[in-house]
């Protein structure tokens, strides 16, 4: 049972959901699903257990051993992925039930928990999995059940953005297709442990080169990089609520981490920003990102469009932490993967308890939220602080460890550039702040009869959530311990 | 080096830069999902070119030691891109089916004008 982990954490979403297609329950399929997801959960997390000290499982699959088949490879650093992208499925599935009534036909239930566990089997796929190919097709999974569920919003927008999504995501895809193609005309071998052993000895060199760069980009458009993120900020906005925080917190960082990977396990570090100074195109990318997306967040009426640009200006910091290529900036990039995936499934969680009251998410119409709802007020603030980076929350953790690594570095602009874009953050996040609890409601609002609190299925995963953030706050150091750790797996290539 | 020797490399490359240019240059959501197909196509020509070698016969294990075959590997792969292939195709039309219904119109600008009609009110 112990050996078979790295499969079932697979299989048994991908068999869950035909099950609820077949079911057709609005509530049963419901329940199947976050089990199914909560099991998953428990799966990867006794998948961290086996590999926190170091250790690495390689599961094959079928008994065909690799490179020749398909295998699985854990350690530390997917470890720990796989158990954010499960723990927030589950915790944001609990949270679905009564947010997904609202926007989706009841008829239609069964088909968006399918969807949503097909999408959970991709991400956890591509994270677990230790061939390139196999990389692409879990790609897939993920990702087209991800327009389905983003084409499940309640405007017609909604299936704009989903149509958007599709045309970039899948040239995205495809671009890592043939940059896969060209790995392997070059290498012969599709098996990433074997590839990151073959491609310092191989005969053509312009095709790895052509792979890097067709690999990069591709993964760049799924992860949301700065100039390429055109794609997040309508399917965030218009996506039903709950998927946008899934979404928010696991599949850009899902990318990012296969970024991560094959920058420094199959390439390595040496090739990637040694060689080809990969660090002049990202940290740029990620400065205009963070300074860029933190400023236009400000203006936005919307929550969650100002979240969503907030997002991808976090992408930024994440990424500026791989550009160092060091192991503390690594760690910090880790750390602020996990951090901010926890931060922002629960803002938007908190954005969609304002949504399943108020209707709307228009912000200059929420004066005086903090008397209306109390709680989503309480946890939509102390998150905010999180993402701003105060001092004792999660925010504060990543940022702190991020800055300390560039001055290592001796990067002081950049430090600068951070700092004054958590300047921003104060003031986009301040600005909703001030309105929910100062502000007098306008006479002319007719929503002066006031809101009630949301139902405690919606407040217990999110306030659990919270408490998680703010636990990993004031204890950071347990965080830092698994991040750096995972740095260090991926630091020291494949062994 | 022999130019007409890449023949299949330059319907590739050919082939991918008119999938994108569809892609990019076209505001009818159809004609992007063709560009799309297109794109897509000219990679599982790509994987198949990959593939073949020179002199090489399909992969069916026969009992002569000196014959040469193809890698059948690519060939696999491909089949499996295929199949992401047709499910994207096919998710992305439905889409446009559904933006037809609930804007009347699948030509991308229009969808724009109408919503930013809708913002501004």
């Amino acid at each position: 049972m112990m050996d078979q982990l790295p499969a079932l954490q697979v299989m048994l979403p991908m068999v869950a959901a035909p099950l609820i297609v077949i079911i057709r329950h609005p509530f049963w399929s419901w329940l199947i699903a976050t089990l199914i997801s909560v099991c998953a959960c428990w799966v990867s997390w006794l998948m961290l257990q086996q590999v926190v000290d170091g250790s690495i499982i390689r599961y094959a699959i079928g008994g065909w051993e690799a490179p020749t088949g398909i295998e699985f490879y854990v350690d530390r650093a997917n470890a720990g992925v796989a158990l954010l992208v499960s723990g927030l499925s589950s915790v944001v599935l609990v949270y679905a039930y009564h947010s997904i009534k609202r926007t989706v036909d009841t008829s239609k239930h069964y088909l968006f928990y399918a969807g949503w566990l097909l999408c959970l089997t991709g991400l956890i796929g591509m994270v677990i999995t230790g061939d390139a190919f196999n990389v692409f097709v879990f790609l897939e999974i993920s990702s087209l059940s991800t327009y389905m569920l983003i084409a499940f919003g309640s405007d017609r927008q909604a299936l704009v953005a989903s149509f958007r999504y599709l045309v970039m995501g899948s040239v995205g895809a495809s671009f890592i297709l043939i940059g896969i193609g060209f790995l392997y005309a070059a290498t012969g071998t599709l098996n990433m442990v074997d590839l990151a052993a073959r491609i310092p000895d191989t005969e053509s060199p312009r095709a790895v080169l052509v792979a890097f760069s067709f690999l990069t980009v591709g993964l760049m458009i799924k992860a949301a990089v700065f100039p390429l993120h055109g794609w997040l900020l309508n399917a965030y906005h218009h996506a039903p609520i709950a998927v946008t925080a899934f979404l928010a917190g696991t599949a850009t960082k899902v990318s990012l981490y296969i970024l991560v990977r094959m920058f420094f396990s199959i390439f390595g570090d040496e090739y990637s920003f040694g060689y080809l100074l990969l660090n002049w195109v990202l940290l740029p990318s990620a400065i205009a990102a963070f300074v860029t997306m933190s400023l236009v967040a400000i203006y936005q009426t919307d929550l969650r469009r100002m979240l969503a640009y907030s997002s991808v200006a976090q992408i930024g910091y994440i990424l500026a932490g791989i550009s160092l290529a060091t192991q503390q900036g690594l760690t910090a990039a880790v750390v602020h993967m996990f951090n901010h995936g926890m931060v922002k499934a629960t803002l938007f969680m908190a954005v969609g308890c304002v949504l399943y009251r108020a209707g709307h998410a228009h912000i200059p119409s929420l004066e005086r939220m903090m008397s209306r709802m109390p709680f989503t007020t309480t946890a939509f603030i102390l998150s905010g602080l999180g993402l701003i980076g105060v001092p004792l929350t999660v925010g504060f953790v990543s940022k702190f460890t991020l800055i300390n690594a560039l001055m290592e570095k001796g990067w002081w602009p950049a430090v600068v550039m951070i700092l004054a874009s958590s300047v921003m953050a104060t003031a986009y996040i301040g600005r909703v702040v001030y309105l929910m609890l100062f502000r007098e409601a306008r006479e002319s609002s007719a929503s002066g009869e006031g809101y009630q609190e949301v139902p405690l299925l919606m407040l217990v995963p999110m306030y659990a959530l919270l408490a998680l953030g703010l636990y990993f706050g004031l204890f950071g150091s347990q965080t830092l311990g698994i991040a750096s750790g995972a740095a260090e797996s991926l630091l020291g290539g494949y062994q | 080096m022999d130019v007409l020797g890449l023949f299949n490399y330059w319907v590739v490359v050919i082939l991918m830069m008119a999938g994108l240019y569809i892609l990019i240059a076209r505001y009818n959501l159809i004609k992007k999902m063709i560009g799309l197909s297109l794109f897509q196509t000219s990679i599982f020509y790509l994987y198949i070119t990959i593939g073949t070698v020179d002199g090489g016969t399909a992969p069916i294990l026969v009992d002569d030691p000196s014959v040469v075959y193809s890698n059948p590997l690519p060939h696999v792969l491909i089949l499996t891109a295929i199949v992401v292939g047709v499910a994207t195709t096919a998710v992305g039309l439905a889409l446009s089916v559904r933006i037809y219904e609930a804007y009347n119109t699948i030509e991308e600008d229009e969808i724009r004008a109408a919503n930013a009609e809708e913002q501004d009110i």
